[in-house]
């Protein structure tokens, strides 16, 4: 099983440790993604989860150990290419990380027009991805004025319409009621399986349990579990340690 | 591309009205300082320069001189070795000239029973004749001649402020580099404000992956906007002041002796490029500091 997923690694972290002043945030993390996988990463309010995501796009710097993302190595990656890097990524923050003082279009638009798109596809690609999403009459407000599920579903969009090689979902449905979460999970399910990579961080034991994938359980900065399919497997009980 | 650069530049400059209202004032101030100086050097500079195509002199005589006085003149002017030409011009060609070059007040010159000036003698000297002293008593020479009313030259007062003019020199420079320097802080320090306003904006479209360059051109699109439009209002409040001055003191000077002239189009256009780079320069500066972090 390992053995072809080392192989198409699209991900890659060896030996990474990360250390914020005064907190050991994560300690010698060994760890290959698989292409078009769907990983949850678990564990408890301060155990990594955020960190480990952050150092994949550079959001931090690793303290120790190496990082290769889809052949990029992050250590040796100069400044100007790390925009590069980042485009390779669609991320959903856990605070959303939406433009207050930005319509919904121009929030979504920007990503594209970052990348240099022309106009005219901008406003297309845009009006479809919110259509996907079910926000389509919403292209005009600002994010202040959405609840908490309308802006997770435009961080949604945001994050896929630069069709990303690989998804990043913090906590998804952190804040969100059962419906509202269901909605987001099909809509990141239906990415993935269109040859996306997936990666969830949540303490929510029933989105693994909806979909499957490879589930790795962080605590306290450590990589302490690392299952594949619990779904078949119920016996695996993340939180008990 | 090009266009959302411009949206978001000029959405800047909409949601800090105040900021930028206060600084385009206060780079159009500079302006108007800097350029007000450099005008005033344009203009003693080129009177200094026609010195050296030899002075102009105007001779005025006094009213109804004999014809053979004259020609006696005219022959004195002509065997003077400091003088390179000499050319009568009779009151009537003179007033003919200040019509044309006040046509607009006609109405000055139609009640006017008989022609109210002087016949006079344009001498030019040979380039060579420079010393103001010399040039000065050569004048008192010719004034001592009682058919002669009065001679004139632009250089007479400027000869006797030389010293003053070279202060003013100094001074003036040390003012334009002061102001252009002020200009460059303010413009430093707005964008550094409104950067600080947009920074988690930044932040955010860092994270999607939009390079420096994008984040920072309509920041130097800001800085241009702002230093051409400072440079526009400043040079039009000096080209007011300019007026005020050349249609009351100016008048004095108009039959051609001294003329104020403002800048040419391609100087104007300098200055207002000069401006722009102040802009570019002071957005450069905050830029360089804030995106580092
Ligand atoms: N910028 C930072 N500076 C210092 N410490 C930090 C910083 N970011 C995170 N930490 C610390 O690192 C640890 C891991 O934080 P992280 O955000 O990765 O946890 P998490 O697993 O995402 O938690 P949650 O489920 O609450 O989102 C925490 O103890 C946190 O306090
Ligand atoms: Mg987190």
């Amino acid at each position: 099983m390992t053995e072809p997923r080392e192989k198409d690694a699209i991900i890659r972290i060896f030996r990474v440790h990360k250390r914020y002043p005064g907190k050991h945030a994560l300690v010698d993390i060994t760890l290959d993604i698989s292409r078009n996988d769907i990983l949850f990463i678990n564990g408890p309010s301060g155990a990594g989860k955020t960190t480990l995501l952050k150092l994949l796009y550079l959001g931090e710097p690793v303290s120790d150990g190496q990082i290769l993302v889809d052949g990029m190595n992050l250590s040796r990656i100069p400044k100007k290419r790390i925009p590069f890097l980042r485009r390779k990524f669609g991320i959903i923050f856990q605070d959303y990380k939406l433009i207050p003082t930005k319509s919904v279009f121009e929030n979504i638009a920007l990503v594209l027009e970052a990348s240099g798109k022309k106009r005219r596809l901008i406003r297309k690609k845009v009006k479809s991805v919110l259509r996907t999403v079910g926000m389509e009459e919403r292209i005009d407000s600002f994010p202040p004025s959405l609840s908490g599920g309308e802006q997770q579903r435009v961080a949604v969009a945001r994050a896929v319409i630069g069709d990303p090689k690989i998804i990043i979902a913090d906590e998804p449905t952190g804040n969100l009621d059962v419906e509202s979460a269901g909605i987001i999970l099909d809509l990141l399910t239906a990415f993935h399986s269109r040859g996306t990579t997936l990666l969830i961080a949540t303490h929510d034991k029933d989105l693994v349990r909806k979909t499957g994938g490879r589930v790795i359980h962080l605590k306290e900065g450590r990589l302490i579990m690392d299952v594949t399919n619990p779904l078949r497997t119920e016996a695996v009980n993340p939180t008990k340690n | 591309m090009m266009v959302s650069y411009y949206k978001r530049a000029l959405q800047d400059l909409l949601d800090h009205r105040y900021l930028n209202a206060v600084t385009i004032i206060t780079i159009a101030l500079s302006i108007l300082i800097a350029s007000a100086f450099v005008l005033f050097f344009v203009n003693a500079n080129e009177i200094i320069g026609s010195w050296k195509e030899g002075i102009r002199m105007m001779v005025y005589l006094k009213p109804s001189v004999p014809e053979t006085v004259l020609s006696e003149l005219k022959q004195q002017f002509q065997d003077m070795q400091t003088v390179q030409s000499s050319k009568f011009i009779p009151k009537e060609d003179a007033l003919a000239n200040l019509r044309s070059q006040m046509r607009r007040q006609t109405s000055v010159f139609e009640n006017l029973r008989e022609n109210p000036l002087p016949d006079a003698f344009e001498i030019r000297l040979i380039p060579s004749y420079q010393n103001v002293e010399k040039i000065e008593s050569f004048a008192k020479k010719i004034e001592s001649n009682p058919a002669v009313a009065e001679v004139e030259y632009g250089q007479r007062w400027l000869g006797q402020f030389s010293n003053v003019i070279n202060l003013f020199r100094l001074a003036g420079y040390a003012l334009v580099g002061l102001f252009c320097l002020a200009a460059l802080f303010i413009v430093a320090n707005t964008s550094r404000l409104i950067l600080y306003s947009r920074q988690d904006e930044i932040e955010v479209m860092r994270l999607v992956g939009a390079t420096d360059g994008f984040i920072k051109a309509p920041f130097y699109i800001q800085g241009l906007i702002q230093g051409a439009l400072g440079g526009i209002v400043g040079l039009i409040a000096l080209f007011i002041v300019y007026s005020l001055i050349s249609s009351n003191v100016g008048q004095g000077f108009a039959d051609g002796i001294l003329r104020i002239r403002f800048f040419s189009p391609q100087l104007s256009i300098g200055i207002v490029f000069s401006s722009m780079l102040v802009g570019w320069i002071g957005c450069f500066l905050s830029l360089k500091q804030f995106l580092k972090s």
